[in-house]
């Protein structure tokens, strides 16, 4: 349950991007969040609506884009959803894969005004 | 207006781990940040470790726990050096408060140091400290569903340690299906089978500790 600690960095890039582009408000925040992150999306939202009240952030929105686990196998370079975390390529069962996505934890986009 | 931002949202924390990595590497230490759940076995892992090895290499510990500093004074009994920090209700610790405890932990003449995190396996996955590699550490008696319940600290881990083997007859657990389950999230994973209590299984693990510390 680190999630507050993340929504006061979230906040902080927030704010400083905007602030770097001279917006005096914050209007949509969307964040990429990979399946394999390690945070829960609903706790972030939760958190988000309670720390941003001091903020430029105050009346912004935050959209979640959720990103699939997914990998490259090192052996015949097919890319693949990995399910269950099985880490195994399902065309030739080689183990040696490369995470090509599913670990993101980053701010994407701002809208500002 | 819209902003294409890009930020790890973690990079605070990174850019410091970074720094701690720079005078670890300076100081030709090897890191190892140690994780689990509570009641794993930790602090009963490092002491007989330390013990064994006291006459081959040098241990230091940075002990993490929310509160009291009861896991540091256990690691002082066995001579090593250790400091303890208080993360005072945060769940894992972060590379800030080991870069903080750094500044009264002298490095010098150490091999190895281990970082003891907060007992969790699900938040000290995402924090890097500065480590070479993160070793996770399950008992048997925590249940052989783990792995596949905590896939992230088993996918970055190098090393897992699977303890209270002693106890086994009197769980459910199967060591083969930890085994089988954790290698399906990582091929690489370094598996080394103990019991803190008998010490059953150190010859080998004290032997690779031994062997990364040169």
């Amino acid at each position: 349950m680190h999630e507050l600690s993340i929504v006061q960095n979230i906040l902080e890039i927030a704010e400083s991007e905007a602030r770097k582009n001279n917006a005096a408000k914050i209007i949509k925040v969307w964040l990429k969040i990979g399946e394999m992150s390690g945070v829960v999306a609903d706790s972030i939202t939760f958190c988000f609506e309670a720390l941003k009240s001091n903020t430029i952030a105050r009346d912004a929105e935050l959209l979640i884009d959720h990103v699939p686990l997914t990998g490259r196998c090192k052996n015949c370079g097919n890319n693949f959803q990995i399910s269950n975390y099985i880490f195994k390529c399902n065309t030739c069962n080689n183990t040696d894969i490369e995470i090509i996505s599913g670990r993101e934890l980053f701010v994407d986009e701002l809208e500002v005004e | 207006m819209k902003i294409k931002v890009v930020s790890n949202i973690l990079k605070a924390n990174d850019s410091i781990a970074e720094k701690n990595r720079q005078l670890f590497k300076e100081n030709k230490l090897f890191v190892i940040n140690l994780i689990s759940s509570p009641g794993a076995g930790k602090t009963s892992l490092l002491e007989r470790t330390i013990k064994t090895l006291n006459s081959k290499i040098s241990i230091g510990v940075i002990e993490g726990d929310i509160a009291t500093t009861r896991d540091a004074e256990r690691i002082e009994k066995t001579g090593a050096r250790v400091i303890q920090i208080n993360t005072n209700g945060a769940c894992h610790l972060d590379s800030n408060m080991v870069r903080t405890a750094l500044q009264n932990f002298p490095l010098n003449g150490l091999d190895i140091l281990f970082i003891e995190n907060v007992g969790n396996l699900v938040c000290p996955a995402n924090f890097n400290l500065g480590e070479d590699i993160k070793a996770v550490v399950l008992s048997v008696t925590e249940g052989d569903d783990k792995p596949k319940k905590y896939p992230g600290i088993f996918r970055e881990a190098k090393i897992l340690i699977i303890n209270k083997t002693d106890l086994l007859p009197y769980t459910d657990c199967s060591i083969d299906k930890i085994k089988k389950e954790s290698l399906e999230i990582n091929p690489d994973l370094n598996i080394f089978e103990v019991s803190c209590r008998s010490g059953e299984g150190f010859d080998e693990w004290c032997n690779y500790i031994v062997s990364l510390s040169n």
